[in-house]
């Protein structure tokens, strides 16, 4: 069993590495589809539209199967590295997904909020940036972090376009030594491993950031009026 | 105290005295830059409508509002009292009408000799005059009470974080919460963040004051701070108050002037002594004897 | 040769394509036929008042739904046949999809059931239902209403989650797509053909599901 673990773990910081860059193309992309939603010209918005319509719509197999297969070819002829294929396939697919979640978080934002800016005459690009905003983004925090989590199952798709990620090793192994159950018994507990930890570290993250928003316990209300 | 406000907005105070009144009194508005003469009004509302499809929610409205005059507007749910405040906050279109403050038309401009839709600078530039208090108090949960009251001056005036917080400090003390600048609205009571918001709003130093049923969503014991806290402002300050409210003892003691709303029209007005002791109108009296046996 | 979208080759290969559909229309209803009862079965064993089941079938299914689909079906096809259990690529693949979307399922069946009001429990105790008359009669009459919309989305969801089987060798759409494409090296209309198929599918059934979420709120 030793002997499996230093190539699993070059896989494991493949997946990682995959993960936390497609995540950044993915939330990148929920705020620019998000904003071309909401855009004030039509032909902006219908783009945004059909953008999250076919990336959620389709699976991401087949697009990056898309990306990896059909790129390079003519009409095209754009060569992607399978590393940049991933990238953007994972990006642009959960991205679609993540601007829904953003528009979702604006709108739990109370309507009295927007209000209250307008009644400081805060200028629209002062209200979204200081009041708005924050807000949804807290709001956005624990539907975020169950794409993330998806996000990180999808990786494993990338060993379907030649990806020396974690399922690519593993199934190197497999065909290498033939001790599967081991191998992907292994394979399933670092996935989970890796799953758990996103959590912690998303539900601590939430916590941090809104601290002051949920009401304290009233030990310490007690404890700030006696200061 | 020097402050660099808008390029447009007229609140620049150029003489030392003025400052110096400025400093004592972090409320004043200063009538030497206003636009109004004495006899002009600072609020106007001139034939203003609002309907909702078909339903209309104010109906031809006029009514004047002098400076520094304290306004009541009562009546039952549904006549169209709260939306008057928001058609002059801007926070809802208004149908056909003219609104001026302060000498100026709101939401058009003079362009020629005629009146256009306002751009947005000018709409920003007359609503600045204007702070309101809302019923559910709207305070931004993510920022401590300080933090609140120097949000707008710091985005909107420009001020210095030193020179807002200064500002946002003297305010809360003005309403009594000076030890709870760094509290944040989940930890503070509902009549304490009320009066967060009244601070928040005075630090954009308005010169009408809309008030929104500010004690409606309060518990009963909780009002009173609330309700002192206006008082004071009204006594103490110079300000055009309006107040949308159901304390009718409040509204007797402290405005200058009550109006009685009923389906998007004013059906009557006058002083409290007069109002509420002589009513003329049928409807006025319905509602009042309505309110006293709900007491 | 013609660089652009090539309509005739299009028109050629379509057959093949819509054959490979069928296994892939196949797949997702008897996978989610499965994956409805089995979830079912998940979410009622995690409210069983022995500590030790709702413990344990909790932990699965986290585990299940934490881990990639195609690691599950990997396990179903190549470890099993070494202790005995030989199943075919498709069976397997079925299988595997499965008993994932049932960890999802699970999860909008016990969202649901926690969703109806406690007094409903307590009503039926106090009539003396039986446990069976207590699901069919009451509990589950109402916890139907929510939970349809989200069951439809994973259908969805399964729907095109279904190429990850063509890694086992079943010969899905997309399998055929790709042997299409590397027999002629033309790949843009095989896979362009592939996702639309999938595209309209699945944009028409999520408009459906709006729909029906539409019908079913409560007024």
């Amino acid at each position: 069993m030793r002997e499996l673990f230093p190539l699993l773990l070059q896989g494991t910081l493949v997946t990682i590495e995959i993960a936390a860059l497609g995540t950044l193309l993915a939330i990148a992309m929920a705020f620019i589809a998000t904003a071309a939603k909401l855009a004030p010209w039509a032909p902006v918005r219908w783009v945004g539209n059909v953008y999250v319509e076919v990336f959620r719509g389709t699976s991401l197999l087949v697009q990056l199967f898309w990306f990896f297969f059909v790129l390079p070819l003519p009409p095209f002829r754009i060569e992607l590295t399978p590393f940049t294929v991933a990238i953007v396939g994972l990006g642009l697919h959960y991205g679609a997904y993540g601007s829904e979640i953003l528009r979702g978080a604006l709108r739990s934002v109370p309507g009295g909020q927007f209000e209250a800016a307008v009644a400081l005459n805060m200028s629209a690009f002062s209200r979204m940036r200081r009041i708005i905003l924050p807000q949804a983004m807290i709001n956005a925090l624990p539907p975020a972090t169950n794409l993330m989590i998806e996000l990180l199952k999808g990786t494993s798709l990338v060993s379907l376009i030649t990806l020396s990620d974690l399922t690519f090793r593993a199934r190197q192994l497999d065909e290498a030594t033939f001790k599967t159950a081991e191998i992907f018994c292994l394979t399933l507990v670092i996935y989970f491993v890796l799953a758990q930890l996103l959590v912690t570290l998303m539900r601590h993250f939430e916590r941090r950031v809104s601290h002051g928003i949920i009401a304290h316990s009233s030990r310490q209300i007690t404890q700030k009026a006696a200061s | 105290m020097k402050t660099h406000a808008d390029t447009d907005t007229t609140l620049q105070s150029e003489s030392p005295v003025m400052e110096k009144e400025m400093k004592r009194d972090p409320v004043a508005a200063l009538s030497e830059t206003s636009n109004t003469n004495g006899d002009q009004p600072m609020v106007r509302f001139a034939g203003v409508t609002k309907r909702y499809g078909a339903l209309t929610v104010l109906d031809e409205l006029d009514l004047d509002i002098a400076p520094n005059e304290k306004v009541a507007i009562i009546g039952p749910s549904g006549s169209g009292k709260s939306t008057l405040l928001r058609v002059l906050m801007t926070l809802d279109p208004l149908t056909s009408g003219l609104i001026e403050v302060d000498g100026e038309p709101l939401t058009h401009m003079r362009k020629n000799g005629a009146l256009v839709p306002a751009s947005l600078a000018h709409l920003r530039r007359v609503r600045s005059k204007i702070g309101m208090v809302f019923q559910s108090f709207n305070l931004f949960p993510h920022m401590t009470a300080l933090a609140n009251t120097i949000e707008a001056p710091m985005q909107v005036l420009g001020l210095s974080r030193k020179e807002a917080t200064e500002r946002a400090r003297e305010l809360l003390s003005l309403v009594g919460l000076a030890d709870k600048c760094n509290h944040y609205p989940s930890q503070l009571s509902g009549g304490q963040q009320q009066r967060v918001a009244i601070a928040r709003a005075l630090a954009m130093r308005p010169k009408v004051m809309l008030f929104d049923e500010v004690t409606s969503a309060l518990d009963p014991e909780l009002c009173g701070e609330v309700l002192n806290v206006i008082r004071r402002l009204g006594e103490e300050h110079n300000l055009t108050m309006l107040m949308v409210t159901h304390q009718m003892g409040f509204a007797r003691e402290f405005a200058d002037r009550v109006c009685f709303f009923s389906q998007g029209k004013i059906i009557e007005q006058g002083p409290p002594q007069q109002f509420f002791t002589s009513p003329q109108h049928e409807r006025t009296q319905q509602f009042l004897r309505a309110v006293r046996e709900a007491v | 040769m013609n660089h652009f979208f090539d309509l005739q080759y299009a028109a050629h290969i379509l057959p093949d394509l819509a054959r490979a559909s069928i296994y892939t229309i196949l797949i997702t209803l008897v996978g989610f036929a499965i994956a409805l009862v089995l979830g079912l079965v998940l979410a009622i064993l995690r409210r069983s008042p022995i500590k030790a089941v709702s413990r344990t079938v909790g932990f699965v299914v986290e585990f299940i739904r934490s881990t990639p689909l195609l690691i599950q079906v990997y396990v179903l096809f190549y470890v099993l046949p070494a202790y005995g259990i030989t199943m075919s690529a498709l069976t397997a693949g079925t299988i595997g999809i499965a008993l994932h979307y049932a960890c999802y399922t699970s999860e909008v069946y016990r969202a649901g059931l926690n969703g109806v009001a406690r007094g409903q429990w307590e009503a039926a105790c106090a009539l003396s239902l039986s446990p069976w008359r207590t699901y069919s009669g009451v509990i589950l009459p109402q916890a139907v209403r929510p939970i349809i919309p989200a069951l439809g989305n994973y259908l969805v969801a399964m729907f095109k989650d279904t190429p990850v089987l063509s890694a086992i060798t079943v010969v899905e759409l997309m399998q055929q797509a790709k042997n299409v494409g590397s027999e002629t090296f033309r790949y843009l209309e095989p896979i362009t053909l592939a996702g639309l198929f999938f595209l309209v599918i699945s944009v028409t059934f999520a408009q459906l599901v709006r729909q029906l979420e539409f019908r079913l709120r409560l007024p």
